[in-house]
């Protein structure tokens, strides 16, 4: 049997890295540059980056609206970093006009840590990740700074959430993808496959 | 079995370290200025274009295209060239309005050697600093010690040899140096192809030759023996020096480089926020002739160049560095 098939979005970021912890989990990674690509997919990562960037290029290549179809159709997506903001309802300290996909029920501060001087790795506990804590890599990163009743507290540093779920949505601050620990992206291929969206 | 020297650098410098003072809230089991944070925050910037600006209205315009970084400096390459004179890190007030006008990360340039001038644009706040050979040398043998600071740095290169000296001092990104100010892209394919075909090289070799190969190269043979394993080097290659219209971003980007750095190019043209848009979307979709010809389509006027090989062995910014 082959692993469910699972796009990076890839206009900007770390798609590599992603791919790499995809793979290692038995899936079949695929860049998704165009709404054609989206279609063939069941599963979307939203790399690392920069959310502004991302969110611009986005509405160029006309993939904003299509992607915001397919949350609401319930595609499951993984976020982190940049792709955790483009997941929010809304962004604190980021553009004005900065386009967001939505679809989790929060509030994100973006930079919220601080800058790249104040980037930092810790050991965090993550609920549903069994096992030793995971090492968690929070550079320029974002928290979450309101949450609905339907989203899920996976993690916290200092009050803040920093990992959250919300049915087939799923989210961190930190970078998974950087550090060779691939319970994440485990945790996210198995919502894929229990999914089941037969997309 | 060769150790991981990167990580075992990363643990000597933990030594004694202090947790960096972030957020509201913190915690003492936090790492700071590590080398994977260091590293991994040029991972961000991949597929991206890191634009020179030189005042905040230039940044407001270099974010509004979709810059994922920008750079702060005085004056772009171009005019250090055209005007001469000791070209130095920016005035600290500068910098600090442009950190102010954007919400992405601002890098900004030190003179090679010039520790004091990085220990300034730490103490700013600036997310990455540049020890640029655009700058004038403030030391004709020795490097910053790029270890010892929080921030993380990236450096030119012109082979592969270079590059692994900067990583030995520290360097969390290498860019190609290029032919900065000079809108002349040829050295800085020049640098590409040869850092490629030397990790090539490396990649064939068996691991008694490696030795050798990393006395050649003026490298330590743990970060010879680590791109010889990886067939790459261990942090992002970005591009820089002498990119100028679209199709040259894609160029390099299907030469392999992670993402572009802009200098002069953008501003020294025509019409800067259209340019600077097109090239951003030539970074994202290099390998699609349709979109670069779209995006190609009336940017005005590119910068006047100037080539390469017509400038003096003393005007090559690319040979400043060891």
């Amino acid at each position: 049997m082959s692993g469910p098939r699972i796009g990076i979005l890839a206009l900007q970021g770390d798609v590599r890295e992603h791919a790499r912890a995809l793979s290692d989990v038995g899936a079949r990674a695929a860049e998704v540059r165009r709404a054609a690509e989206l279609a063939a997919v069941d599963g979307l990562v939203l790399p690392g980056g920069e959310s502004t960037t991302i969110g611009r290029l986005l509405r160029v290549f006309e993939l904003l609206e299509p992607l915001r179809a397919a949350v609401v159709a319930g595609l499951p997506v993984f976020g982190s970093c940049a792709g955790m903001i483009l997941l929010a309802r809304d962004v604190v300290d980021g553009r004005p006009d900065q386009p967001l996909i939505g679809g989790l029920d929060m509030v994100v501060r973006r930079n919220a840590f601080g800058r790249q001087v104040d980037s930092f790795e810790v050991d965090l506990d993550v609920d549903g990740v069994e096992g030793p804590p995971v090492h968690a890599v929070f550079i320029r990163a974002p928290w979450v700074e309101k949450a609905g009743d339907a989203v899920e507290v996976l993690a916290r540093v200092a009050e803040a959430p920093v990992a959250v779920r919300q049915g087939p949505l799923l989210a961190t601050a930190f970078h998974p993808e950087l550090t060779g620990d691939s319970r994440m992206h485990r945790l996210f291929v198995d919502i894929v496959r229990s999914s089941g969206s037969g997309r | 079995m060769v150790p991981d020297w990167s990580e075992k650098r990363r643990h000597i410098m933990s030594q004694g370290q202090t947790a960096a003072t972030a957020g509201p809230a913190t915690d003492s089991a936090r790492h700071a200025g590590t080398a994977r944070v260091k590293r991994g925050m040029a991972e961000m910037l991949k597929g991206g274009v890191i634009m020179d600006v030189v005042t905040a209205e230039q940044a407001r315009i270099a974010e509004d295209a979709g810059a994922v970084a920008v750079m702060a400096l005085e004056r772009v390459p171009a005019d250090i060239r055209a005007q001469g004179g000791v070209a130095r890190m920016s005035d600290p007030d500068m910098i600090s309005e442009i950190i102010e006008a954007l919400s992405i990360p601002v890098m900004a340039k030190a003179r090679i050697g010039h520790f004091v001038e990085a220990q300034v644009l730490q103490a700013l706040g600036v997310d990455y600093v540049d020890e640029s050979e655009v700058l004038t040398p403030a030391d004709p043998h020795h490097h910053i010690d790029k270890w010892s600071f929080t921030v993380p740095f990236v450096c030119g290169a012109t082979n592969l040899g270079e590059a692994l000296r900067r990583l030995a001092e520290g360097a969390a990104m290498i860019r190609s140096k290029g032919e900065a100010g000079t809108g002349e892209v040829s050295n800085a394919v020049v640098h590409m192809r040869t850092i490629r075909a030397e990790i090539g090289r490396l990649s064939t070799l068996p691991a008694e030759e490696l030795y050798a190969a990393a006395k050649e190269l003026r490298a330590p043979v743990e970060l010879v023996t680590e791109v010889a394993r990886l067939g790459r080097l261990p942090v992002v290659l970005f591009t820089a020096g002498g990119i100028a219209t679209p199709a040259d971003a894609a160029l390099m980007m299907q030469l392999g480089a992670d993402g572009v750095f802009v200098g002069s190019g953008i501003f020294k043209s025509g019409d800067p926020a259209r340019r600077a848009r097109a090239i951003v979307e030539a970074t994202t979709m290099f390998n699609d002739p349709d979109v670069l010809v779209k995006v190609s389509r009336g940017l005005g006027e590119a910068m006047v160049g100037i080539n390469v090989a017509e400038l003096p062995p003393a005007a090559r910014y690319a040979d400043r560095g060891w």
